[in-house]
């Protein structure tokens, strides 16, 4: 810590980190400006940054064609739903693999990884007939089921990760206390690891959010999320940025909201780890 | 670090209370439709309410999905009969495939006022198999050169309505003015069965080529298959746009729209964008001519017809057809003309529409459109007899990934980083390993 922090190195780094950050915002924001254009205007070259016609036609139009408030509620109840239940099985999952490891836990992990380095397309015709057997196509328990399967192995090595950076001697002096298993985890685990579930809730609701396999592939109607909504939107024949980015526009809007609430979090989580 | 734990148990509370909330119960028989995103089915979605006020018992409900996602989503739901659709678009591509595996419901029962026969019969072909309706199209197109007027007047040039491809290459060297961003044509070069290969596919019959002999061969390494790659590629690097090679349709209605092509060859329906003053700055300055040919008898135009169908093992096919027979219909298109104007029907369909002066009045392409479709033959595509159904593709299961897979040799080879002769010995190589695999040669 002797390093000396000038003022010119602390403008250098705020510049930096502002045009980084602008870098990465710019995709987003250019979706959100073409929402505003005409579809001509849209698809122009050279295309105009802020001296256009605004318009909001496009949320018009959108508006009109489809039902939004379902689509955003259907998204809503299967990555929440999906992450809730993930969170459930992964951390007295993760919390075993942490702190009584066996010789068998590495291979364990890697082998729930290795279920993500299959294409999704390459179960698509078993899954879609044990869906249609079970009744499940179209149904929002069905999508919170696989995208659950889906997210679990990120979820338990991102949990794993993290208790891993617990000490184990915290958890065994509150087993000299007499704590039981459940109360260790509640009151010992819980509140140290924070952090850390925060960012891998959120982390998960965005995958479970963006998934558009399987939500597009089983989904027809009434659980259609906003995947879907978007999907409708695009046409090999005929203009439709500016449509299209207002229905996308739309559908970043929840989860960019919630990622903007959980921000601090999220960021600690991911830099901190579990012990302040 | 309390108000977070409350506020992520908030969450949870809520959604957990929305998952309880369960779909609306419907006591009638509803239809879910499967279809495109384009203007004319999204106008189709507009009018629902119409054929529901005449059939109060009969609920329809939309899915609407760009077409490639709809083609995979629609395709695995009938090969494992899911049954998650009551009415399916489908191309005239998928119809004799999946009428030939029983895969669709034959629409013999559409009324007695629907007069089939009434259909443009190059459409009614590309539909049906053994002479047995198995959809119903919707609108159909093909596709045709659009020209700007003010260019070919200015360099003295006069565009005939059945052009040659020499004619065509002329125009285009001759009209190029890169320094001032005028290209003499513009064509499609993004790889893809749909694509570019829609293109060269159709392309290539008028220059005798065909994809396989009668003996399911391919055919890549032939002549003619030769000079149609040879004539496009150079035609391109000397007239066309940069970056052609990732040019789609919208790109290049994009580039034509904005004043950008001297020439432009593609499907009938970019003629209402073209010709739409809101959209085109060329507008008032666009004419049409049929696709070129060789002289062979053969142009290069295609042929395609978005159709409502009805998969087989459906519990609601009287409602379906009921449908299908309304929005197919000569009355649905003095509906939409009655709401929005004749200029906004949905094209290539009925012979009847091509007889109506109040549609040839406002839709100065009607005659070449019709033409267009005329000359194109799903059953006899190009110059030399094949096995299969289909002008700018064959109509075999296998084509989509074997046609996306050539696409992508022939898109480079446009590109540049690939040679004429090299794209064409790949295509052949994938094409013939593909075929034995499918077991169609040996």
């Amino acid at each position: 810590m002797a390093r000396k922090v000038t003022g010119r190195h602390v403008a250098i780094s705020t510049v930096a980190a502002w045009l980084a950050g602008f870098v990465i915002f710019f995709p987003i924001l250019w979706m959100v400006l073409a929402s505003f254009k005409t579809e001509l205007e849209a698809f122009a070259t050279p295309p105009s940054f802020l001296f256009f016609h605004w318009t909001t036609e496009n949320y018009v139009t959108v508006q009109e064609r489809s039902d939004y408030l379902h689509h955003a509620l259907n998204s809503l109840i299967i990555a929440g739903g999906s992450t809730l239940i993930a969170m459930l099985i992964a951390i007295p999952a993760a919390w075993s693999m942490a702190f009584s490891p066996t010789k068998r836990t590495k291979d364990i992990l890697l082998w729930m990884l290795s279920t993500k380095m299959m294409p999704p397309v390459g179960v698509l015709v078993p899954i879609y007939l044990i869906y249609k057997n079970m009744g499940l196509l179209d149904t929002r328990s069905g999508l919170v089921f696989i995208l659950c399967l889906g997210n679990l192995p990120i979820v338990i090595w991102m949990l794993f990760t993290y208790f891993k950076e617990i000490p184990k001697d915290i958890l065994e002096a509150a087993r000299m206390d007499g704590a039981t298993i459940g109360r260790e985890l509640i009151y010992v685990l819980t509140p140290m690891a924070i952090p850390g579930l925060a960012s891998t809730m959120l982390l998960n609701l965005i995958l479970a959010w963006n998934e558009a396999f399987w939500t597009l592939n089983l989904s027809t109607l009434n659980a259609a999320p906003l995947t879907t909504f978007i999907a409708s939107y695009s046409s090999p024949e005929g203009l439709f940025w500016a449509r299209l980015s207002a229905a996308s526009t739309l559908a970043i809007a929840p989860i960019l909201i919630i990622g903007w609430f959980s921000q601090k979090q999220l960021v600690r989580g991911l830099t901190f780890g579990a012990v302040k | 670090m309390k108000t977070i734990f409350t506020r992520t148990s908030m969450l949870a509370v809520l959604m957990g209370a929305a998952a309880l909330t369960a779909a609306p119960a419907l006591a009638e028989t509803t239809l879910t439709i499967a279809t495109v995103n384009n203007g004319d089915m999204i106008r189709m979605q507009g009018l629902t309410g119409e054929f529901t006020k005449a059939n109060p018992d009969i609920a329809v409900k939309w899915v609407t999905l760009e077409e490639n996602v709809l083609r995979q989503r629609v395709t695995t739901d009938i090969a494992t009969k899911g049954g998650q659709f009551d009415i399916l678009t489908i191309g005239t591509y998928e119809v004799p495939i999946w009428a030939k595996k029983n895969w669709l419901v034959p629409l013999d029962k559409l009324g007695a006022d629907y007069d089939a026969g009434d259909i443009l019969p190059k459409i009614k072909d590309a539909v049906s198999v053994d002479g047995k309706l198995y959809a119903a199209p919707f609108y159909g197109e093909s596709s045709m050169v659009m020209y700007r007027t003010d260019l070919f007047d200015k360099a003295g040039l006069k565009m005939p309505e059945s052009p040659t491809w020499d004619f065509v290459i002329n125009a285009a060297k001759k009209l190029t003015d890169k320094p001032g961003g005028v290209f003499g044509i513009c064509l499609r070069g993004k790889a893809g069965w749909g694509e570019n290969m829609a293109f060269l596919t159709a392309m290539s019959n008028s220059f005798g080529a065909r994809w396989f002999d009668e003996k399911w061969q391919p055919q890549f390494n032939t002549p003619e298959w030769k000079t149609t790659l040879t004539t496009y590629v150079e035609l391109m690097k000397e007239a066309g746009p940069p970056g052609a090679s990732s040019n789609g349709f919208n790109e290049n209605l994009a580039l034509f729209n904005s004043g950008k092509c001297a020439m432009w060859i593609d499907a009938t329906v970019a003629a209402s964008f073209v010709t739409n003053p809101k959209e085109s700055k060329v507008a008032d300055k666009v004419g049409f001519a049929l696709a070129p040919n060789t002289g062979l008898g053969k142009n290069a135009n295609w042929l395609w017809a978005w159709s409502l169908a009805v998969p087989a093992g459906s519990q609601k096919v009287e409602a379906a057809e009921k449908f299908i027979a309304w929005a197919t219909s000569k009355d649905y298109l003095k509906l939409v003309a009655s709401k929005d104007g004749w200029a906004n029907v949905p094209p290539g369909t009925r012979t009847s529409l091509y007889k109506n002066e109040e549609y040839l009045k406002v839709a100065p392409f009607a005659k070449l459109t019709l033409a267009s479709i005329d000359a194109a033959d799903p059953n006899k595509p190009t110059v030399k007899p094949v096995p299969y159904v289909g002008v700018q593709y064959a109509a075999i299961p296998e084509f989509q990934g074997i046609g996306t897979a050539v696409g992508q040799q022939f898109s480079a080879a446009l590109a540049g980083s690939m040679t004429v002769d090299a794209a064409l010995a790949a295509a052949q190589s994938s094409t013939e390993r593909e075929m034995k695999r499918a077991g169609y040669i040996k």
